[in-house]
């Protein structure tokens, strides 16, 4: 602990109860990395804030201390979001998990950042709503988190990603003070800060207070399996339900290797040999679902489906979904390590992107499991290896690396949804120009400039942030002087 | 004196070196809310914007971006204008990736030759908006029409953009994919800063196919069934029918709501019927019909000039009720009678006054409508004067509490430390 965190502990303390705080070093280093492993860094201290104004009053004091804080919600971020800082304060949300209230007919739900994504549609439910973003981890992870991350999930593909589902946040600034962005509605007043503030992974302030936005929950679901030979078969299944006019709620693919994985974790009882399954769920109103589901199937089928199966009801869905579900975790099966990779091509690149990805992984010797967004080109690349063999390791991170070049150079992006966190600050330069960079950093110089605030995340070099110089009233002297004319 | 005099052709010399094409205002046709610009500008590319907003900071100079100038005439005139930059010869659409639903498009291009274009694929841009109105206005102003309801404003379909900052510094944000998390999302923040923040020059949007048809369920209540309206509207937006829009009007003559039903031709049919009988099961005793015609209650808003001020209310739809109730009292407190229109399922109504209506009036139907609203801490709502005479503004405030307000500033005060675009917009200076 330095002098300064130090000095923290008893106004801390004072603050949120001496519980609250955590400065035994045991106990600190179960909070040193969040869902991506492979970065780790013990915080100083650990604070477990109750309520809004213990949050403020936490900032308020590493504000005037001068010393770097870090929220986290529930740790499942894959980038390294919420890698505390060796001289920081970690400020673990998770005692803030009040559902504050539900209006279903605005539906509308207030939420505090600590509850979980899923139980937020659970407690919708009775109503007949639900809340729309639903990341794969949405059992564990906290809505506060989720607006960090400006999370997706399988079904964003048609209701979109937590920034389309937020109305309102209740949000402590990086100088201590509580504020709200957004009216709650939905409808802009001046600068959009609350779109700007989604997804900013934590570097613009903490979050205190979610107002989301719930949706009815569709009359119907199908969930259609379709098993293919090859990945490309599926991209064109997936390229011909697009081109019919349909947006699926879901379109998902794995290929022959997450499939194995996904058999030998959960025995998902997927069709024997299949080089590629796709997997397609059609939401809304029953008399839509029935013909778009009738043109989906048409469009396995010609696309060369060896099998295609469908289900209405939940249970027969969730055996469906319990490959594709389980696909990270089980390639713990086939492989002692793997790295998660998250890139986004245009979707009509997805078949030329898997090709290259395949030659990658041929040439480097390492094999890689594709299970992907296929609606909206998201790729989860597994990047297997063995952390026993000698240069594994290196190789396999040099080939995750490759794949996120591919993605750029067919136009697509570094991340779709875990974020860019610690991990892929380094990709940003490749994506972006010193000068974008730069801009978007002007956001971050206006809520804290003194860069407090998650600091060292998403951005690969910080701008340091000028004074701001005053404003301007009077038209220009030229103009005054009544010379505009002058041509 | 002297040196003021021939500082006008330096600035002319400079403008024309960073764009040829370079004219001096006319009084007439160029004045935004009476204020009369120096130069009117017309880039051709980036570049030259680049090199027109270096120029202009070089010279200490107001720039005001405009596109078709539909939306100029709504919010208070500029404090000051030297330049202003008129994107219309940036008209093309850049790139129409059919397959990937996406469409890259320079800021001058119309809504109407955008729509040709994506309706070539069976595509569009699902904005509602004139087709008159420029992309980058659109954005600018974060305009949208009935189906927002379904599928939001601008900032909810743009996915990718590039702007010109005040220091003439270019910078991109997004990309050319929906999924995308990587940066800051700038295009959200330049969403409906009016230009203050600085200059769009191109757009990239997510699209959507064209539905195969759409139908239209009204409903007319009687001009005292306002709870009975605002219980079906409130139904309409809550059913699993998946309506792309929710609109009420509402006049001297009529209280209207329209429930705007897309999809395939047997599925629409079935939705419609059903749909039907929920606004009747809703109360009153309604006249529903289908229409295959729109319903263009946003039609019913003047055109900017022509009313004497339009105001937005935004609102959680269970508050419905008391919001038309509000603007009936704020309506009877300065004696005059709002058209009331929009998209009222998503939470959003205008009320526009009649040209007739006067300064004082205007301020006291406002004043009463936030005062009747009550609009706490917790913010639930708002109430925006989006356009009315300047004196109005300055009486009334444009925004009342505006949450975030020192933030906004604080990152005006970023991108544009010298108050030089759009001085005078958003409430800013």
């Amino acid at each position: 602990m330095t002098t300064s965190t130090e000095a923290l502990v008893p106004r801390l303390r004072d603050i949120c109860g001496a519980g609250n705080v955590i400065t035994d070093p045991l106990e600190l280093r179960t909070y040193e990395c969040d869902g991506l492993t492979s970065h780790r860094s013990v915080p100083a201290l650990v604070v477990l804030p109750a309520t809004a104004g213990e949050v403020a009053a936490i900032v308020t004091e590493c504000a005037a201390a001068g010393v770097p804080f870090v929220a986290r919600g529930s740790g499942t971020g894959l980038s390294g979001g919420a890698l505390p800082r060796q001289d920081g304060v970690l400020i673990v949300m998770s005692r803030m998990r009040a559902i504050v209230e539900i209006d279903p007919v605005s539906r509308r739900a207030v939420v505090e950042p600590g509850v979980t994504n899923l139980s937020v549609s659970k407690a919708a439910a009775p109503f007949g709503l639900f809340y729309a973003p639903d990341p794969s981890s949405q059992v564990v992870c906290s809505v506060g988190g989720n607006v960090a991350e400006n999370s997706g999930g399988a079904h964003c593909l048609k209701h979109g990603f937590t920034v389309h589902h937020v109305t309102g946040l209740q949000i402590v600034t990086p100088s201590g003070e509580l504020t709200w962005l957004g009216d709650g509605t939905g409808v802009t007043t001046g600068y959009d800060l609350l779109g700007a503030f989604t997804g900013s992974e934590g570097t613009l302030g903490i979050v205190t207070k979610i107002v989301v936005k719930l949706m009815p929950l569709p009359e119907v679901v199908h969930t259609l399996l379709a098993a293919y030979t090859t990945t490309s078969e599926g991209g064109r299944a997936v390229s011909d339900i697009i081109a019919a006019g349909i947006v699926p709620a879901a379109i998902e693919m794995m290929d022959a290797l997450s499939i194995e994985a996904a058999e030998a974790a959960v025995h998902c009882n997927y069709p024997a040999g299949a080089g590629a399954v796709l997997i397609v769920e059609l939401d809304g109103p029953a008399s839509e679902v029935e013909a778009e589901l009738s043109v989906v199937r048409a469009i396995c089928e010609a696309a060369g489906a060896t099998e295609i199966r469908a289900a209405d009801d939940p249970a027969e869905r969730a055996v469906i979904w319990a490959g594709r579900k389980s696909a990270f975790a089980a390639v713990g099966r086939i492989s002692p390590s793997f790295i998660v990779q998250d890139g986004v091509v245009p979707r009509t690149s997805l078949g030329a992107v898997l090709a290259q990805i395949a030659s990658l992984s041929e040439a480097a010797g390492i094999r890689v499991a594709n299970v992907f967004h296929a609606g909206d080109g998201n790729l989860h690349p597994l990047v297997l290896y063995d952390d026993a063999v000698p240069g594994q390791e290196t190789a396999a991170e040099k080939v995750s690396g490759q794949i996120l070049d591919a993605c750029l150079e067919a136009g697509g992006s570094i991340t779709g949804e875990h974020g860019v966190g610690v991990d892929k600050s380094r990709y940003m330069p490749k994506m972006f120009t010193s000068a974008d960079l730069d801009t978007m950093q002007l956001v971050r110089c206006a809520f804290d400039p003194a860069s407090l605030c998650n600091p060292g995340k998403i951005f690969p070099t910080p701008r340091l942030c000028g004074e701001v110089p005053g404003r301007r009233r009077a038209p220009h002297p030229a103009v005054a002087a009544g010379q505009a004319e002058i041509f | 004196m002297d040196t003021e005099r021939t500082m006008v052709p330096a600035i002319r010399d400079a403008l024309v070196a960073a764009c040829p094409v370079v004219r001096s205002a006319d009084s007439a046709a160029d004045a935004i809310g009476g204020v009369v610009p120096s130069f009117v500008a017309f880039p051709a590319s980036t570049e030259e914007a680049s090199a027109l907003l270096r120029a202009a900071a070089a010279f200490d100079l107001a720039v005001v971006p405009r596109g078709a100038g539909t939306g100029l005439g709504w919010g208070p005139p500029p404090s000051a204008c030297d330049l202003v930059i008129d994107l219309q010869a940036m008209d093309q659409v850049l790139e129409h990736a059919a397959g990937d639903l996406v469409a890259r498009v320079q800021a001058g291009a119309t809504i109407g030759h955008l729509a040709s274009v994506l309706a070539s694929a069976g595509q569009e841009l699902v904005l509602d908006v004139p087709a008159d109105a420029t992309v980058g206005g659109v954005v600018a102003t974060g305009t949208a029409g009935p189906r927002r309801f379904r599928y939001g404003a601008p900032r909810d379909l743009l996915i990718g953009i590039t702007i010109v900052r005040a220091d003439g510094v270019v910078a991109h944000a997004g990309g050319k994919v929906v999924k995308n998390v990587a940066g800051y999302d700038l295009g959200k923040l330049f969403s409906g800063s009016q230009g203050t923040l600085g200059l769009i020059t191109e757009a990239t949007f997510r699209l959507h196919p064209r539905p195969a048809v759409a139908a239209w369920v009204t409903a007319d209540y009687g001009l005292s069934g306002r709870a009975r309206v605002a219980a079906a509207v409130a139904a309409a937006a809550g059913s699993a029918l998946v309506p792309s829009a929710v609109e009420l009007a509402w006049s001297a003559a009529f209280l209207r709501m329209g429930v705007l039903l897309e999809g395939t031709e047997s599925g629409v049919t079935e939705r419609v019927s059903r749909m039907s009988e929920l606004i009747a099961s809703a109360g009153g005793t309604p006249t529903v019909a289908r229409s295959e015609g729109p319903f263009r209650s946003w039609d019913l808003v003047p055109a900017a000039g022509s009313p004497a001020a339009v105001v937005r209310v935004s609102f959680w739809l269970s508050r419905l009720a008391d919001v038309l109730e509000a603007l009936a009292a704020a309506g009877a407190s300065a004696g005059l009678r709002p058209m009331v229109s929009g998209p009222a399922g998503a939470g959003m109504l205008y009320a526009c006054l009649d040209p007739g209506v006067s300064e004082e009036d205007t301020i006291r139907f406002v004043r009463t409508l936030r005062d009747r609203l009550g609009l706490s801490s917790e913010p639930r709502g708002s109430v925006a004067v989006l356009a009315a005479p300047p004196a109005v503004i300055t009486a009334a405030g444009a925004y009342g509490p505006v949450p975030g307000e020192a933030l906004m500033r604080a990152v005006k005060n970023q991108f544009d430390p010298g108050h030089r675009m759009f001085p005078g917009r958003l409430g800013g200076s």
